[in-house]
């Protein structure tokens, strides 16, 4: 996961919102496959992030100049 | 309330003499109102305890003695009654007892001296201290973050309590990078350790909610967690603070001041982070939900073009049925959906000369050229010169 990716739950609300704004049945056709593209992204990306998921551990150093770094949760 | 002058009542006549009981009635309410509840130090003598459930003793030191009672219901919380000779700590109110007309105490709380009685005496006022401070009041509890990316952990490196956390968060969440903050939870060192390990975690970039805790152990091991420095420690993370000290009874310091209190490291798992389990059936929700949503759009863009009768309109219309019944399969394969799949699945995109969607029968012209978007291409084509 990288720091620029949306969070989880930013995620999820966003697809909540492009299935509430698919509900409309107003809604243009090409705004409706744009959001139902994006939408099937979203998923393809929560999907993968849930499946990939694995969990980090690590423990927090700190230098003698009082900075913080981080090692191996064994050492 | 008047000043008691028995000599002056005495003195003036019958009507104005004071029954006995009025006396020490009085002397009750004077006693009462005058002097709050108190601790005192001192020996027990002469302790009974009646059927009642009722303890009555004496407590005194070297000059003076008290007689003290202790009703049934407070009593019941003492886990063992004190052997006479014993030192202890009591909380209680002074009064008289009216038809006696005897001073006494009248116990609330009693505690041995040694350890226990002076670390619950520490206790509660540490815990008097944090509440003036505003740190124990329920409005400043912040809820946790639903779905948390950093959390630190500040604990043992070598306890049961990390190794139950991490193997809880790892089954429910793995989507969270834990940062284990290293400190001795017991000892000497553990309460400025404890410190320490709590201000680096606040230091920490990104860091969504704070974990402090250990396993379960006497209350002497888990004495640390009642110190003020380390509840104020606490308080002032600057994110949602969970504090998971393994036992089932006592409440911590640090559990007063948490945002969320554990009752163990498992359990502080469970509330740091969601069950995948749930999250996914969530996201297969909006799967439903987003097949759903289109196939409704284009069933409307489809019931629209039925009503006209012109050529076009229906040769489209033959199209998005085929589609249609493609779509029924959504539900099931949604992963190939896109809008390129929806085209394989039958769908054409007519478009014009300036790339424009054409979506209405006014937006075609005689022979005009446009062109229609199909799964694997685009196809030029022409409106008929007779249409």
């Amino acid at each position: 996961m990288t720091e620029q990716s949306p969070s989880f739950g930013e995620e999820l609300a966003r697809l909540e919102e492009i299935v509430r704004r698919l509900e409309n049945p107003e809604m243009d056709l090409d705004e409706a496959l744009t959001l139902f593209e994006e939408g099937v992204g979203r998923l393809r990306t929560a999907r993968a992030r849930l499946a990939e998921a694995e969990l980090t551990v690590k423990r927090v150093l700190e230098e003698a100049d009082g900075t913080l770094g981080t090692g191996d949760v064994d050492d | 309330m008047d000043p008691l002058d028995l000599f002056a009542a005495a003195e003036v006549s019958a009507d104005r003499t004071l029954s006995v009981l009025d006396v020490t009635r009085r002397a009750r309410q004077l006693i009462e109102s005058g002097m709050g509840p108190v601790w005192v130090q001192g020996e027990v003598s002469n302790f009974k305890s009646y059927r009642s459930g009722h303890w009555y003793f004496t407590l005194r030191d070297a000059q003076a003695q008290i007689r003290c009672i202790m009703w049934r219901s407070d009593a019941q919380r003492v886990r063992t009654p004190p052997a006479d000779g014993l030192q202890v700590f009591v909380e209680g109110r002074p009064t008289v007892w009216e038809e006696r007309g005897e001073f006494r105490l009248t116990v609330k709380r009693l505690l041995p001296t040694a350890a226990e009685g002076a670390w619950e005496l520490e206790l509660q006022r540490a815990r008097e201290a944090l509440e003036r401070d505003g740190l124990l009041d329920p409005a400043r509890k912040r809820p946790l973050p639903a779905f948390p990316t950093r959390i630190a952990v500040v604990t043992s490196p070598d306890g049961a309590a990390l190794r139950d956390m991490v193997s809880v968060i790892g089954r429910r969440w793995p989507l969270v990078e834990l940062l284990v903050c290293p400190t001795r939870v017991q000892g000497e060192t553990a309460p400025a350790e404890l410190c320490r390990a709590l201000a680096n975690a606040d230091r920490l970039s990104d860091v969504d909610l704070v974990i402090v805790g250990r396993g379960g152990g006497s209350r002497t091991d888990l004495w640390a967690f009642n110190r003020e420095d380390v509840a104020r420690g606490v308080a002032a993370v600057r994110v949602p603070t969970i504090s998971a000290v393994g036992h089932e009874t006592d409440v911590t310091l640090t559990d007063l001041v948490a945002d969320v209190r554990a009752a163990t490291p498992s359990a502080a798992g469970e509330a740091a982070v969601p069950d995948a389990a749930d999250v996914r059936e969530q996201v297969e929700r909006f799967a439903v939900g987003l097949s759903n949503g289109l196939r409704s759009r284009t069933r409307l863009g489809a019931e629209r073009l039925a009503r006209t009768d012109d050529r076009l309109g229906v040769a489209m219309q033959g199209l998005l049925q085929r589609g249609d019944g493609a779509l029924g399969q959504l539900g099931r394969a949604l992963d190939a959906l896109s809008p390129l799949a929806v085209l394989g699945r039958g769908y054409a995109v007519a478009r014009g000369p300036d790339g424009a969607l054409l979506r209405s029968r006014r937006q075609f012209e005689r022979a005009m050229p446009f062109e229609l978007t199909v799964a694997d291409g685009q196809v030029p084509a022409r409106v008929r010169e007779d249409a």
